[in-house]
């Protein structure tokens, strides 16, 4: 099923994450979001609990689950649904690159075109 | 729901012409792109399916995936001349738009050989001429 990525010594990606958000702009700022508020978040709930880790043992769920980009990502929304999803905004897309051919899109309640 | 895209290249030329058209007529629509000896693309490929996430933690098998756009695309188009190479461009002006068609549609009819459950499914593909020049198709666009 997982080929080389089943090496019980494990392996590493250089992930890539892009976070999306929709909304319209709040009519004082012009913005749907303050980027340093994002950036602040995405170094708080996901560089510092994953970044130089091995997921498998140190990154709760994934002592549970298999560290998959699918899993990883729905984990990432899970983290930053709560704080990004407002009554005027939401969170769209978690989009993680686990290498520049494969990556994956997590959508929440979302649903495909097909 | 997740959609996973693989990412894959290929090397082919075209040449841009419709034989509904006159010289001239083929000139102001296609410019250079009408030179009768052709010219080539190292076109990029996305391939986009969605689902659910099964036992195994994935949407897609990537290995899965890689066979059927091997068989396909990347077999029967890579450094391949379009116009001449390919049957359904026979007639067919091979725009990136109708490539994007054509592959969707090789895709999407041999889907079934590759993954035969309900999911994961086709959901577009993405063709890459040039880092400029993106065209997208969803597979429920196409017969």
């Amino acid at each position: 099923m997982f080929g080389l990525a089943a090496n019980p010594h494990g392996h590493g990606h250089n992930y890539v994450l892009e976070v999306s958000v929709e909304g319209q702009p709040d009519p004082v700022t012009g913005m749907v979001l303050d980027l340093k508020e994002l950036k602040d978040l995405l170094r708080r709930e996901v560089v510092e609990p994953y970044d130089h880790r091995f997921l498998n043992y140190e990154v709760a769920p994934f002592d549970r689950i298999i560290p998959t980009a699918e899993n990883i990502a729905q984990d990432i929304w899970r983290r930053l649904e709560p704080h990004l999803s407002t009554p005027g905004r939401k969170l769209r897309v978690v989009r993680l690159y686990e290498t520049p051919d494969l990556y994956v899109d997590y959508l929440g309640e979302q649903t495909c075109s097909v | 729901m997740f959609r996973v895209t693989r990412r894959y290249q290929f090397a082919a030329s075209h040449r841009l012409h419709s034989d509904a058209l006159s010289e001239a007529e083929n000139w102001r629509v296609y410019g250079k792109c009408n030179n009768p000896y052709g010219h080539g693309h190292n076109y990029v490929l996305h391939v986009s399916a969605c689902g659910p996430v099964g036992d195994s933690g994935m949407v897609v098998n990537p290995n899965l995936l890689d066979c059927l756009v091997k068989q396909e695309v990347l077999q029967p188009f890579d450094h391949s001349n379009l116009n001449c190479d390919v049957q359904s461009f026979q007639g067919v002006t091979p725009t990136s738009e109708n490539l994007a068609i054509e592959i969707c549609r090789r895709l999407k009819q041999n889907w079934r050989l590759a993954f035969a459950g309900e999911w994961p499914r086709l959901e577009k593909v993405r063709i890459e001429e040039t880092p400029r020049n993106i065209f997208e198709i969803r597979a429920d666009e196409i017969e």
